[in-house]
């Protein structure tokens, strides 16, 4: 992070860290792909079927 | 200390791990493989997650470690770069505006991927220079010099240095983020 002294590079540093933060924002708002989704309910399906095993 | 199940707490993660996927790998198709991997691994070792400590952090760092041993395997990027960022601003209000934002988009692609990632984590994440650092086992130092470095880097590819250069690219700029509702 820019030093309190120097004003002009910590203003610089705020600027591409909001413009990174608003990609980011942008991105984190895409939907989930398929594939992860899908591995998502195969894992919490596994667990449901050892937990049965278990019983 | 999230009181969430661990593996509900992963999933509320999946779209930072995914946008910091896309930041490292630069390509769709190789940040989804690469987030397939760490949610495996990460669902199946959960229990050596410690409660109470970062997720975020935890599962950051196991993508990070995939996308570098994949990197050491191939011996070269994982993948082409595809431009997920600026795909992004496929269509944008103002002209100046999209320029703007894709020149930043670009400039932050030449980064090299240690910068990039350093960046991301500090910068974007809020993520300390120590854990930062943790994260990508260098030290803290390393972690300030390679934040330091990329903004340098930065500032000189977009002339930020230049004293109106600021004040054009933060209008341009907000025309475009500032915009609710844009295409994906």
């Amino acid at each position: 992070m820019a030093s309190q002294e120097d004003p002009k590079k910590a203003r610089i540093a705020k600027y591409i860290d909001e413009n990174l933060k608003q990609v980011f924002a942008d991105l984190e708002g895409d939907d989930m792909p398929d594939q992860i989704v899908d591995l998502l309910s195969v894992l919490r399906a596994q667990d449901e079927e050892l937990k049965a095993t278990k019983k | 200390m999230s009181d969430l199940d661990p593996k509900d707490e992963l999933v509320t993660h999946l779209p930072a791990l995914r946008a910091f996927a896309l930041s490292l790998t630069r390509n769709r198709a190789a940040a989804d493989d690469m987030m397939q991997d760490t949610v495996l691994k990460a669902w199946s070792n959960m229990d050596k997650f410690t409660p109470g400590t970062n997720m975020r952090a935890w599962l950051f760092t196991i993508l990070r470690n995939n996308f570098y041993t994949s990197r050491r395997k191939l011996n070269r990027e994982v993948a082409d770069i595809d431009n997920v960022f600026s795909d992004k601003m496929s269509v944008k209000p103002d002209h100046d505006g999209r320029l703007q934002m894709m020149d930043f988009k670009e400039a932050f692609d030449q980064l090299p991927d240690e910068q990039r990632e350093a960046l991301i984590l500090v910068g974007v994440s809020g993520f300390s220079y120590e854990d930062a650092g943790n994260m990508c086992g260098v030290a803290t130092g390393t972690m300030k010099s390679r934040v330091n470095r990329a903004r340098n880097r930065l500032t000189e590819l977009l002339h930020l240095d230049e004293d109106e250069a600021l004040e054009l690219t933060d209008s341009a700029t907000m025309a475009v983020v500032g915009s609710p509702g844009l295409p994906s």
